[in-house]
């Protein structure tokens, strides 16, 4: 890259060109369709056919899109899926208005997965949403009653066959008085007058339908087990369930809902389950019904974070450590790759090109994987560091919390000095080589001369750059979650937390870790704490590095 | 090389200048220096005392070699490991004790874990998102370097801002956003490659266009002038000339996309339930997740193959990747 050109990428406001490249380019922008269309030569049909094509076939998709979202009822998205149908279309037909082409798709992509997906994550964090906290307070309502269910006692054998169409499963029963129904879990039953039966009077097949044998039963026997055939449309009436595919029983919720008090009584206990405005049924004691719905909760995520006694210790540490972590690494990682880069930063030393092949393949090497190999040489138990070259010890290199965090930064300095070293060395091949003489006629010591000239310039060059990787680093998930996963886990919690995790990992495990339940809202708050303190960082530091450039220009 | 070219490029260490006092005169003499001077002058460099050696050179060469035992050690580890096929971690420890290719054909035969099939995915996920990437972020550093235009300045700052935000510290929303869209189009909800690479996409422009942008504004202006004079409409422009122009750009931004996009874990683990959908990152995450000591020789192999062609290409395109890099880092 030609010096110039690093000159200006520095700094983006002093992009504009000389006023004469200005003003021609006004003019160029001015009447770019209007003289396109004027010489229409073979190629310009071209482009016009490709862009009727091209804009045909996405205002097909987006009829399609369109038309779905009416079947779903999804009012709000449709509005505003239709206004964007609409402004692609206008930004594409009109004359003039070229920036907006060729930004458009870019845009629109950036705006939905980027900025549309961060605004969102803010909604998300002033809610409850999560396990047991995802739907609307019917569906909740309607939910309970179909999970709470207990067999009616004394209730009658259902005989059962089980039917397969495509890849859902359906349940054909025989009452006792010998009337065929069928259903399915969404399918609530319904008549099936039309079915085959066989000498026991038992339904056996329908047209329409693959009867299942007893071998494919077995195969297939968890997803028969979770089939829930509601009676009716009412969950109130109960469902029937089978065990085995052969007999089927009646089961009636044991928690009744009461519409007129929006109540649930328990018919067996009494206790009565109450709204308790926090997106659930609380009975007087306090026990809550597991499936609530999603309430907004206002500061409640924020203020748990830092007040619940389960959260509250570990999140601390981890937000000390994800600092800490950050910081360390791009400390290192500098450290290292200047000081490689200085010491190879010579013409005539024998080998060097195949030095620096073998020194940067680490880089080359996929960052997701290089957790998981040296979580394979770190292991305690069996790994290559303790078994061959320390004898069979028992250090716990990612057991300890201290050990843990240490071996953590050095798998991090291996995927990162390689950068480091590239940057700086490029960044020291691009210094004046006068400055070094100069000093050096004035009689400056080599190390005054890299302290005083050759260090400052190059944070010029480097340090916006530091502050990308702090941020990368920030986030590093990969390295942590791979290599320790968060571990060795505090333990003053209940909750899936350890002396590695970084807030990213955290904001993972909590909504989407294994084990404990998923929770949206609580995960989101997290993700915005974060948000909050990369931007704070990056503004701060980017105000230090324009002050820098100012002393160094 | 051994004359008076080194004195001048670093002289870092303060022994040098004790040398130099030596070499000073030599170098004077050397500029009209007949073959014979020459001879003698390498002879009196050849001769020079080990200390002097080392603390110029010699101390170079050990730090090479002791980083280059710490950057190759882990690779030949798992490539070791790979070739072994006892198969568990403590059977892995004696290095290259046994080599045969026992875990790569395990790797292939897994019903489970269709090892071939995430390959798959992870090239055509990682290609597809990469070439529309390099296309997308093409097409808006075009506008940004050679349109003027209001919003111009503030959506070059927009970019640079944005891209300090990672899209996975949205996931949460991604995930609930995408569980949405499978509720109307399935095709491109939760579990859907297109759907994923759709996500993707959304990180298409920030630090990618700032990259191209810098590097377009090299490609000087009359060009386009003198094609505009001719005749040739903004689209010709933009493809036949400027893209071709910065091709170098355009493979580095393919380049690092992919590996990036290759290497995503976050996303493509919340996205992708399916095992046959899965890319390499999710299924060999998967691989030894719970059982690391049992599954490491064929997770080895899995690493093996799937690191491979990525750090061939990462080799092969070297030179570029590093210049685009400092860019990149100026550009921040």
């Amino acid at each position: 890259m030609p010096d110039t050109e690093l000159r200006e990428g520095t700094d983006p406001s002093a992009a504009p060109p000389a006023p004469g490249a200005g003003s021609r380019t006004g003019k160029r922008t001015g009447r770019p369709a209007g003289s396109a269309r004027r010489r229409t030569s073979p190629d310009g049909t071209k482009g016009i056919i490709a862009k009727i094509v091209l804009l045909g076939l996405v205002d097909a998709l987006a009829v399609f899109v369109l038309t779905m979202l009416f079947l779903s009822h999804s009012w709000t998205v449709l509005v505003v899926s239709a206004v964007v149908v609409l402004a692609i279309n206008w930004i594409y037909l009109r004359k003039g208005g070229l920036p907006a082409k060729y930004l458009a798709p870019g845009v629109l992509f950036l705006l939905v997965f980027q900025v549309f997906v961060v605004v969102f994550s803010g909604y998300i964090a002033f809610t409850n949403y999560g396990d047991g906290h995802n739907s609307t307070k019917d569906d909740a309502i309607s939910a309970i009653q179909l999970t709470a269910q207990k067999r009616v006692p004394d209730s009658p054998a259902y005989k059962t066959s089980v039917l397969a169409k495509g890849d859902s499963f359906y349940l054909l029963f025989t009452d006792p008085a010998g009337k065929v129904s069928l259903g399915s879990t969404d399918k609530p039953l319904e008549d099936a007058a039309g079915a085959v039966k066989d000498s026991t009077g038992k339904a056996k097949s329908l047209d329409g339908y693959q009867t299942l044998n007893f071998q494919e039963i077995v195969a297939n026997q968890q997803k028969i087990l979770a089939l829930t055939v509601p009676v009716s449309a009412d969950p109130a009436d109960g469902t029937l369930r089978t065990a085995d595919g052969s007999n089927a029983y009646q089961f009636k919720p044991s928690l009744k809902y009461d519409a007129g008090a929006d109540t649930f009584t328990d018919t067996d206990s009494g206790a009565v389950y109450r709204d308790n405005g926090k997106g659930a049924f609380a009975a007087a004691d306090g026990q809550t019904l597991s499936t609530g719905w999603k309430i907004d909760v206002g500061f409640e995520n924020f203020s748990r974070a830092f007040t619940d006694p389960s959260l509250r210790g570990p999140l601390v540490g981890v937000i000390l450590w994800t600092f800490t972590f950050a910081i360390a690494s791009v400390a290192l990682t500098f450290a290292l790759g200047l000081f490689l880069a200085i010491a190879f930063n010579r013409e005539d030393l024998k080998g060097k090109k195949v030095y620096r092949i073998l020194m940067i393949l680490p880089y080359a090497f996929p960052a997701f994987l290089t957790g998981l190999v040296w979580s394979g040489i770190l292991n305690p138990e069996f790994g290559w560091l303790n078994q061959t070259l320390l004898g069979g010890a028992h250090i716990g290199w990612l057991t300890d919390p201290v050990l843990a965090k240490i071996s953590v930064l050095v798998v991090n300095l291996w995927l990162g000095y390689p950068y480091m070293f590239l940057v700086c060395t490029g960044a020291l091949q691009s210094l004046p080589s006068e400055l070094d003489e100069a000093a050096r006629m004035d009689g400056a010591s080599a190390w005054r001369v890299f302290r005083s000239i050759k260090l400052p310039l190059l944070l010029v060059s480097i340090a916006p750059l530091l502050i990308s990787s702090f941020a990368f680093n920030f986030n590093n998930f990969n390295v942590i979650f791979m290599l320790t996963g968060g571990g060795p886990r505090f333990a003053d919690t209940t909750r899936d937390i350890g002396a590695t995790d970084i807030l990213i990992t955290l904001v993972y495990k909590v909504a989407f870790g294994q084990g404990t339940g998923r929770d949206y809202g609580l995960a989101s708050a997290l993700a915005i704490i974060i948000f909050i303190i990369v931007a704070t960082v990056s503004a701060i530091s980017f105000k230090q590095t324009k002050a820098l450039e100012d002393v160094n220009s | 090389m051994n004359g008076p070219a080194p004195r001048t490029a670093s002289s870092a260490t303060p022994t040098d200048q004790a040398t130099g006092t030596t070499a000073e005169p030599a170098t004077g003499e050397a500029a009209r220096a007949t073959a014979a001077d020459v001879e003698r002058l390498k002879s009196l460099h050849r001769s020079r005392p080990f200390g002097v050696w080392f603390a110029d050179k010699g101390w170079r060469h050990l730090v090479g070699i002791a980083v280059t035992i710490f950057a190759v050690f882990p690779l030949l580890y798992v490539l070791s490991a790979a070739l072994n096929s006892t198969g568990t971690l403590v059977g892995s420890n004696a290095l290259f004790s046994k080599i045969d290719f026992g875990n790569f054909t395990a790797l292939f035969n897994i019903p489970s874990r269709p090892f071939a099939r995430w390959f798959l995915n992870t090239l055509v996920v990682g290609g597809i998102t990469s070439a529309a990437t390099v296309f997308l972020g093409a097409m808006a550093a075009y506008a940004f370097s050679r349109m003027r235009f209001t919003g111009r300045r503030v959506g070059l700052l927009s970019l640079l801002l944005l891209q300090m935000f990672p899209q996975l510290l949205a996931v949460v929303a991604i995930f609930l956003l995408l569980s949405g869209i499978s509720e109307v189009i399935p095709a491109l909800g939760l579990g859907s490659q297109l759907g994923l690479i759709m996500v993707y996409l959304g990180g298409a422009l920030g630090v990618n266009t700032y990259l191209m942008y810098g590097f377009f504004n090299t490609v000087p202006q009359s060009l386009d002038e003198a094609a505009k004079i001719d005749g040739a409409s903004h689209t010709q422009i933009f493809f036949g000339i400027i893209m071709r122009l910065v091709t170098p750009i355009l493979a580095v931004v393919g380049l690092l996309t992919y590996i990036a996009i290759s290497g995503e874990f976050v996303i493509a683990s919340v996205v992708l339930t399916d095992p046959d959908s899965q890319t390499l990152a999710v299924g060999l995450y998967s691989f030894v997740a719970q059982q690391r000591s049992e599954n490491w020789g064929v997770f080895a192999a899995g690493a093996v193959i799937s690191a491979l062609p990525v750090m061939a290409l990462f080799l092969y395109l070297q030179r570029y990747i590093v210049s685009g890099l400092t860019a990149g880092s100026v550009k921040g």
